[in-house]
């Protein structure tokens, strides 16, 4: 090296020599590991485990003990298990996301894992895989307690099934994440459980919807499109159609709109 | 050929951060505002460069452009060369930053989230020898929000050093520390310069930036005001003014003093009447004749000083 290059390289690059050894983990493992930690936190909290599993379950054995649903030739169980399985879905990837997802913008931590290899497009594929991790627990207790309790699925229902609960994930998570990235916390709390019971209730998931427009919302399309395929076996290319366009105005909106610190 | 080989080491040359003209206008509408106008700074690799400035001056604005979660409204902004508001993985993994009073999820332990941060990098510092460092073996499995601001903000840094970063940025690093772990913290933040590491860190602790700073850059309405080597910052013109402090002197004797025709050098009180400062001491004669008055009111200071101001005045002259 020539005495002016040394200089030069002394002048702005202090007197240590330099080599860097920082790197990132790679890209699936980053993820993993962000999904672990979500999912492994929320399946540990009691408040997020009597939201994503025992008010369904709840939901389910009423339904059952009442006999709300029954209708002459039919179990009640096999109407109620595919809404209280779409129930399942807005609890884990709406408002157990928008809860948690509200609270670690308020405590920037959001922005500090966004500074961190795992970037923002890593935080939100972390938090899509754990959202399917709780999904994959959901689906497999509620339905073994469905089944427990005599429910015949059409088996030829479980593809369009299994579809249209990811659609509804996708959905139900972008909608998420707009309400968590650009509310306040509690206000993000309060929505995201008064909408949850809304939905629930009123918005045609665990009741069949008794206006069609509400199969136009994200929950009534959810229920339907589950209903169809565990009752009737057959695809409700409509439903999924619905939470496609919810889905895309979510992320669209997201990307737009949702602030990373509050 | 070596010499090929050799060069190509020059553009290591560049500044680890490199701010030019930056401008940032937050808020909309009426409530628009400017923050920054046109904020210019370089941190060198192996030196801590302290931001300075009053509340509201800018400062975690521009420490947010610095890594990355704001982008600015104009000017450039490199880290290592490079755009940090599109900075990919492998960059973000040399850059460090520890957040003012946040970042650290509260119902984690401290342990789980340092470990995690770890994962996310290749070859991260045990998170072990990270807590052993910075004296939080004995709370490591606490919950974050049980721990107390001292030790948060010491998680904090764990986070931020556990990739082995090449730059970081240290939001208050040693504000709420309490007496025992500032020592620790300021030592922790100087062997990262040693292993060749830049380090940027904004602090309204005087003291520790006297003790930590190679450069130093004030803030003030979004303007970078002064910057440069704190040795620059704090010489006062041709090194003509002596800091006196009498002690415990009669302030009226002192008075008496400064009240004296002097000859070549102006002398101004201070408010508590017991500390002066003689402006114009340019010379051993000088330095004599002011001794010589002294010597006739009998003041026998308790200290003197000619060598440089504190960071304290710099700062006050550029908020006048």
């Amino acid at each position: 090296m020539s005495a002016p290059a040394r200089d030069r390289l002394r002048h702005d690059d202090g007197p240590v020599a330099f080599s860097s050894t920082a790197a990132p983990a790679s890209l699936p493992a980053r993820i993993l590991a962000q999904a672990r930690l979500e999912a492994g936190t929320a399946l540990r909290n009691g408040e997020q485990l009597l939201v994503t599993l025992v008010l369904p379950l709840l939901a389910l054995l009423g339904v059952h003990v009442t006999g709300l649903l029954d209708t002459p030739g039919r179990s009640g169980v096999d109407v109620a298990a595919p809404g209280v399985l779409a129930l399942a879905v807005m609890s884990s990837a709406f408002t157990s996301t928008a809860i948690a997802t509200g609270f670690e913008r308020r405590y920037d931590v959001l922005a500090a894992l966004a500074t961190t290899p795992l970037g923002t497009a890593g935080l939100v594929l972390g938090k899509a895989l754990a959202v399917l991790a709780q999904l994959a627990v959901q689906v497999v207790v509620i339905g073994g307690v469905a089944l427990a309790l005599g429910w015949s699925p059409a088996l030829s229902g479980i593809l369009p099934g299994l579809v249209t609960v990811g659609t509804g994930a996708v959905a139900f998570t972008a909608l998420a994440l707009l309400l968590a990235g650009t509310a306040r916390p509690e206000a993000t709390l309060a929505a995201a459980n008064l909408l949850w019971v809304l939905f629930g209730a009123l918005g045609g998931t665990v009741f069949p919807p008794r206006w069609d427009w509400i199969g136009l919302l994200p929950s009534g399309a959810l229920g339907e499109g589950l209903r169809t395929a565990f009752i009737d076996g057959t695809w409700d290319l409509g439903a999924l159609a619905v939470l496609l366009v919810w889905s895309a105005a979510g992320v669209l909106l997201c990307l737009k709109l949702f602030r990373w610190r509050p | 050929m070596p010499s090929v080989a050799l060069t190509s080491d020059v553009p290591s040359a560049e500044p680890a951060l490199r701010l030019h003209d930056v401008q940032r206008t937050l808020g909309r509408g009426r409530r628009r505002t400017a923050v920054l106008h046109g904020v210019d700074l370089t941190a060198r690799r192996g030196t801590v460069t302290v931001l300075l400035g009053p509340n509201g001056a800018g400062k975690s604005t521009t420490l947010a452009i610095c890594h990355g979660t704001d982008r600015p409204d104009g000017g450039t902004v490199r880290v290592f060369g490079r755009d940090p508001w599109r900075a990919g993985a492998d960059l973000r993994a040399r850059v460090g930053v520890m957040w003012q009073d946040g970042g650290l999820p509260p119902s984690l332990s401290a342990r789980r989230f340092v470990e995690h941060v770890g994962r996310l990098h290749r070859d991260p510092i045990p998170a072990r020898d990270l807590f052993e460092r910075l004296d939080l073996t004995s709370c490591a499995d606490r919950g974050i929000r049980r721990l107390s601001g001292g030790q948060r903000q010491r998680v904090a840094l764990a986070a931020a050093l556990i990739g082995r970063p090449d730059l970081l940025f240290l939001d208050e690093p040693t504000a709420g520390l309490d007496p025992q772990t500032r020592p620790l913290v300021l030592d922790v933040v100087r062997e990262q310069t040693e292993r060749g590491a830049a380090v940027v860190l904004t602090t309204h602790l005087l003291d520790d930036a006297e003790r930590l700073a190679d450069d130093v850059a004030i803030l003030a309405d979004g303007r970078i005001v002064r910057r440069g080597t704190l040795a620059e910052l704090t010489r006062i013109g041709a090194g003509d003014v002596v800091d006196v402090d009498f002690g415990d002197a009669d302030p009226r004797t002192v008075a008496a003093w400064a009240e004296d025709p002097h000859a070549a050098v102006q002398v101004r009180l201070g408010q508590d009447g017991t500390t002066a400062r003689v402006v114009g001491v340019d010379s051993p004669a000088a330095m004599a004749a002011v001794a010589a008055g002294w010597a006739s009111h009998d003041l026998f200071p308790r200290r003197w000083d000619r060598a440089s101001q504190r960071l304290e005045a710099v700062l006050e002259e550029v908020s006048r």
